[in-house]
């Protein structure tokens, strides 16, 4: 509370303290926290940080931001890469910066994340949920737009030969989008493969540190240019009759999220 | 009453009680000694009620709000002290003989159990021999005197805590704490005697409530230990997000659930949330850092403070935040929490 009150009135900016304030936000408590720890303050400090990042470093570049509906509920799902959740930042970001409708997406992390210290904490006062089909459901329930990366750990520790490759998607989401009557907004990124390549993951010190896997990469992410492609929302039905259904439904959100990582990489004339 | 290991302690008419292994009645007979009167055309109340913890704060809150209505007989079995509130009329222990001639005396129309050794009251055999073998008698007698309706005191701790928690934990939610925590197993495994009790025999009309923390005047449980010392110890790197509850407002809880009479199972938690080193500069205390990596340093630290901290088995819920949904209470019996988190924490800030 006290860093949160030393570092706002010195780094948060009028127009940026406006803009947060305007997103809309449900559930928000007396305190200033929301039910999975969201604090407006917290991310409106995270928020000119990760400006910066998004104009200056990784001179990130949005399209098709029209295709995210200014309220109801809603799941962004894209491709996962790069080892850290650069991506999933970046894509709230645009998300939330856009001039209209600008919505402050949930991002699901991964499980681990509230163990370490600080960042857990963070995470969550930022917009960070864990990635658990309960916290999902309960969000939806409350017109909540959360971006979601069904391929979890197995495409963001990818190595870097296997880049812009689609990992297995679980269908969790897919099960959500049917049941809540959600629309699925795909997005493909291109870029975060590349802000942080990984060679390697050594198993035994991810085994001996407790992460899910160690990557043989820069120590900082490198300053890859990224570009985000948000397609058509796509709409399911709950009338699946069984799991081999829900297969082909989630194959179709991955045939969409190809061809916008393939619009991305057409995009961008060079990776730095 | 008049088995010779009852007797009165005189704790009403200024005499100190003397020192007893025995469990012992705190009234003069004449005071409590009649058969209730059945409820109904003819009687002055809605009928006998027994409270058990009711040397308890909320016990005490919830005794004041039933004796509007009701006879109230206050049961007490924790600890064997020297002075007693007025709203304790028996101290027995549930596992002895003489409880059930508190049943035989008094025609209970319900009990409200909120009498639980809390976690760092006693070693986990005494815990559980008081908690679960004492609550399967006090269930036992209360379906073989004819008693209609239970109103019980669960904790959210049963949830237990874990980095992957979801928020928002609906009762629905599988007991973890079982799994994750064997010092608190007694909590569920009491919870679990109350659910086959309220499947089996519904004619008990079993109410369980699973509260988030209690806290406010009186109340003296982990949480509210740490914010009424100017100096509380918390996790560096962690501050998981909280609930309270006022312990008028759980006590006004207890009452509806118990008036209204809808049998379940019930979260009973505010929807306002709070980070935990938060609530401790709300309730003016000043933060003592301790290490939070790795666990066994951390242990360690909590270990070394004795009862300036939270025991080191329950840490974890000073580090992953347990947030349950209280929405199914509050939509079934009509329940809005009347205390802000302002007011509730103030109450510590102002007392020191």
């Amino acid at each position: 509370m006290r860093v949160r009150q030393f570092l706002k009135p010195r780094t948060v900016t009028r127009e940026v303290d406006a803009l947060v304030d305007a997103l809309p936000k449900h559930n928000m408590g007396s305190q200033g926290y929301d039910p999975w720890g969201l604090n407006p303050d917290t991310a409106k400090i995270s928020f000119m940080a990760v400006r910066w990042l998004y104009d200056n470093y990784f001179r990130a570049r949005a399209f098709g931001l029209d295709n995210i509906p200014a309220e109801g509920r809603l799941l962004i799902v894209g491709n996962h890469s790069g080892q850290l959740p650069m991506d999933g930042v970046m894509v709230s970001f645009a998300v939330a910066n856009q001039p209209e409708n600008a919505r402050l997406p949930r991002s699901m992390i991964e499980r681990w994340f509230p163990s370490v210290p600080f960042l857990g904490n963070w995470m969550n006062s930022v917009g960070g949920v864990i990635g658990d089909p309960k916290n999902c459901a309960k969000m939806l329930e409350r017109d909540e737009a959360i971006v979601v990366f069904p391929e979890g750990i197995r495409g963001s520790g990818k190595s870097y030969r296997l880049r812009y490759q689609l990992q297995r998607f679980g269908h969790g989401f897919m099960h959500l989008a049917m049941e809540y009557n959600t629309p699925i907004v795909p997005v493909g990124v291109v870029g975060c493969e590349e802000t942080m390549p990984s060679l390697a993951n050594i198993k035994p010190l991810a085994r001996v540190l407790g992460l899910p896997y160690f990557p043989l990469a820069p120590l900082v992410p490198l300053p890859a240019r990224v570009f985000m492609n948000f397609g058509k929302p796509m709409h399911y039905a709950n009338d699946a009759r069984n799991e081999r259904d829900v297969e082909w439904r989630v194959e179709e959100v991955k045939d969409a999220i190809r061809d916008l990582i393939d619009t991305g990489i057409a995009q961008r004339k060079s990776i730095f | 009453m008049t088995d010779k290991n009852t007797r009165k302690t005189g704790a009403g008419n200024g005499s100190v009680a003397p020192k007893r292994k025995t469990p012992a009645r705190r009234r003069a007979p004449a005071d409590t000694a009649r058969k209730a009167a059945p409820a109904g055309i003819g009687s002055a109340t809605r009928g006998k009620v027994m409270v058990t913890g009711a040397a308890g704060a909320l016990a005490q809150h919830v005794i004041a709000l039933l004796r509007e209505n009701y006879d109230v007989i206050g049961v007490e079995f924790r600890g064997l002290q020297t002075s007693y509130p007025d709203t304790v009329d028996y101290v027995v222990d549930f596992n002895t003989h003489p409880f059930e001639d508190v049943f035989r005396e008094h025609g209970f129309t319900a009990i409200i159990h909120l009498g639980r050794i809390r976690f760092t009251q006693s070693t986990r055999g005494r815990r559980y021999s008081a908690n679960v073998t004492g609550t399967a008698r006090l269930l036992r007698l209360a379906l073989q005197y004819g008693v209609e309706q239970v109103i019980a005191l669960s904790t959210f701790h049963v949830y237990g805590a874990d980095a992957r928690n979801p928020s928002l934990i609906d009762e629905e939610y599988p007991m973890r704490a079982a799994n994750l925590m064997r010092e608190i197993v007694d909590a569920v495994e009491l919870e679990n005697l109350f659910n086959i009790h309220l499947y089996k025999h519904p004619e008990l009309n079993i109410t369980i409530l699973r509260p988030c923390h209690i806290a406010g005047p009186g109340i003296s449980n982990e949480i509210s230990r740490m914010l009424a010392q100017p100096v509380a110890p918390c996790l560096l790197g962690f501050s998981p997000l909280m609930q309270f509850i006022h312990v008028e407002d759980m006590a006004e809880a207890v009452m509806r659930s118990f008036e209204r009479n809808h049998p379940g199972v019930y979260n009973v938690a505010p929807d306002d949330y709070v980070s935990y080193q938060d609530a401790l500069q709300l309730a003016g205390c000043r933060r003592l850092f301790l290490p939070s990596v790795p666990p066994m340093l951390a242990r360690r630290a909590v270990r070394a403070l004795g009862r300036y901290a939270p025991p080191s088995y329950l840490i974890n819920f000073f580090k992953y935040a347990v947030i349950i949904d209280g929405s199914l209470f509050a939509r079934t019996f009509d329940f809005q929490p009347q205390r802000s988190l302002t007011e509730l924490l103030g109450h510590y800030r102002g007392n020191k």
